[in-house]
């Protein structure tokens, strides 16, 4: 690991503004994707920013009558929250089947949405990575490509966003509100927060140097049923290799996004006109324009019919 | 005769190496060896108590708690296996909850409450759930036992407390223990020797003793 200085933040705004203004900060929260990227000097911080004590970590209700999140509740208590429960279960059954009972305890929901793909690539530091070099060339789409993004993907990466959660969160229509370092604060749609990787894949999130995420809030429940069912090589603590987060209504109609096969949670709005066709109609809008590898061309598949058993599910 | 101190380092050693390679195949694609320490140290101050004794340290602001409680404090008995989250070996409780001390920093838990494999029990006074990994025969190597044991005293709390998991088919009441959760909540931590069924059936014991 790279030597760095270390600061407790004693405001959002605070720590927004000391990001802002010290070369090579970074924030930590829970800290379990950042130091394992330490240790391999992947992530090389000079100053770390340390989040925790910032009052960010309940859940009340907001006041449009949805759920206002704080950005360093820990992804087991947003999971066992009773309104969570009750009321967005395919959001607690998306945290539920990511990472171990440990890394749950720690994870925060802003850290979720800002972990770092998993791509064996990106990890090896022998080998070229745009994401993590810039210009470097990818490796992976000439390589062991099985795990990685078959569609919203570019010629200069093929990675996939890794999270549950966010997966959950799109199909949610979830907003996240920010403080930037002149103390301002904004909201957005959690559709526009991750970037496609074009040209420059380093840069995964619209947020603005320094900018910290404070808040994650869902909308009024959207009722129907909701289901999260990830498909993966172990039966627990393992990436997806596709995932389908779902609210299905009883005339058919619903929300669905996927993860596991894209660089951010994919999500078609216009595809989801589908959905009572059932799931190949419904697939085929999704993943229209999908540009998979020789050796995650099942994915295709393996989307369809998740989706397809997904809407059964539904209708049971 | 050898200096018993020799032979306790020897076999110290030995463990380690043991453990290191029990651990190899386990660890996935992005585990490698790390790239040595780069800059000039920066040192920081923090407090925090393990095991009910209160603890002040001035430490290089990378030292992991899983370093700080093995190099600095002296406290072996948490492993370090794979050193990034995959392994569960470093599993120790944190203000109640178990998490991986080798993927937090020691100077974030200023006034923590940490609780070790050598704080649940002693050697003449076993916790109920060292006993049963005795009784049910629960590890062969014992390099990842600490930390099943610590995971597995936390993860029936979690239980206690209504947490859900994966596999509860219900998430609107409370889950009930059986072989399935225990195996769900159990998965962050690896044995490489293959002894699972009979940690499960020792954490099962446990767990059916304290309902």
């Amino acid at each position: 690991m790279r030597a760095f200085t270390y600061e407790r933040a004693t405001s959002p705004a605070a720590a927004a503004k000391a990001a802002a203004g010290t070369r090579g900060a970074k924030f930590i929260a829970g800290g379990t994707n950042l130091l394992d990227l330490m240790k391999l000097q992947i992530e090389t911080p000079s100053h770390v920013i340390d989040v925790n004590g910032l009052k960010l970590d309940t859940i009340e209700a907001a006041p449009e009558g949805g759920l206002r999140i704080g950005a360093l509740v820990r992804n087991t208590a947003l999971a066992a929250d009773e309104r969570v429960r009750r009321d967005y279960g395919v959001l607690s059954r998306a945290l539920l089947a990511g990472a171990s009972g440990q890394l749950r305890n720690r994870a925060t929901t802003a850290g979720n949405l800002l972990q770092r793909t998993r791509c064996p690539y990106f990890y090896d530091t022998a080998q070229p990575c745009n994401k993590r070099e810039p210009g470097s060339g990818c490796s992976a789409l000439g390589g062991f490509s099985r795990q990685l993004g078959i569609i919203g993907t570019s010629d200069a990466c093929i990675a996939t966003h890794p999270s549950d959660m966010a997966v959950a969160m799109r199909a949610l229509d979830a907003t996240i509100e920010t403080v930037k370092p002149d103390a301002s604060t904004r909201t957005m749609p959690i559709a526009e927060l991750h970037r496609a990787p074009g040209s420059t894949p380093h840069l995964e999130t619209t947020l603005a140097p320094g900018e910290l995420i404070t808040a994650v809030t869902l909308p009024r429940p959207a009722g129907g049923t909701q289901i999260y069912r990830k498909v993966r090589d172990r039966a627990s603590y393992a990436f997806a290799l596709v995932s389908v987060a779902a609210i299905i209504q009883r005339d058919g109609s619903g929300q669905v996004a996927l993860g596991g096969i894209a660089p951010k949670p994919w999500r078609v709005e216009a595809a989801e006109a589908e959905l009572p066709r059932g799931g190949k109609a419904a697939a085929a809008a999704l993943l229209n324009g999908a540009r998979p590898t020789r050796e995650n061309a099942f994915k295709l598949m393996l989307a369809e019919r998740t989706l397809g058993a997904v809407l059964s599910e539904a209708r049971a | 005769m050898p200096d018993p101190g020799e032979i306790e380092l020897n076999r110290r050693a030995l463990m380690v190496a043991a453990g290191a390679c029990a651990a190899l195949p386990a660890m996935g694609a992005n585990a490698r060896s790390q790239p040595a320490p780069v800059g000039t140290p920066v040192l920081a101050d923090v407090s925090f108590s393990v095991n009910g004794q209160q603890h002040a340290l001035a430490i290089d602001t990378r030292t992991t708690l899983l370093d700080a409680l093995r190099e600095h404090l002296h406290l072996t008995g948490t492993k370090k296996g794979c050193d990034h989250g995959q392994c569960g070996a470093c599993t120790v409780i944190v203000d109640g909850q178990r998490i991986n001390s080798c993927l937090t920093l020691a100077i974030m838990h200023q006034s923590a409450s940490v609780t070790t494999i050598e704080g649940l029990g002693t050697a003449d006074n076993l916790h109920p759930m060292q006993a049963a990994f005795v009784k049910h025969d629960g590890f062969q190597c014992g390099y990842c036992t600490p930390g099943q044991i610590c995971s597995g005293v936390a993860m029936l709390d979690e239980i206690k407390a209504g947490i859900p998991s994966h596999v509860t088919a219900d998430l609107t009441t409370a889950a009930a223990v059986s072989e399935a959760e225990i195996r769900e909540r159990m998965s962050g931590n690896i044995c490489r020797c293959g002894a699972y069924s009979n940690i499960v059936e020792a954490m099962t014991e446990v767990a059916g003793r304290q309902g």
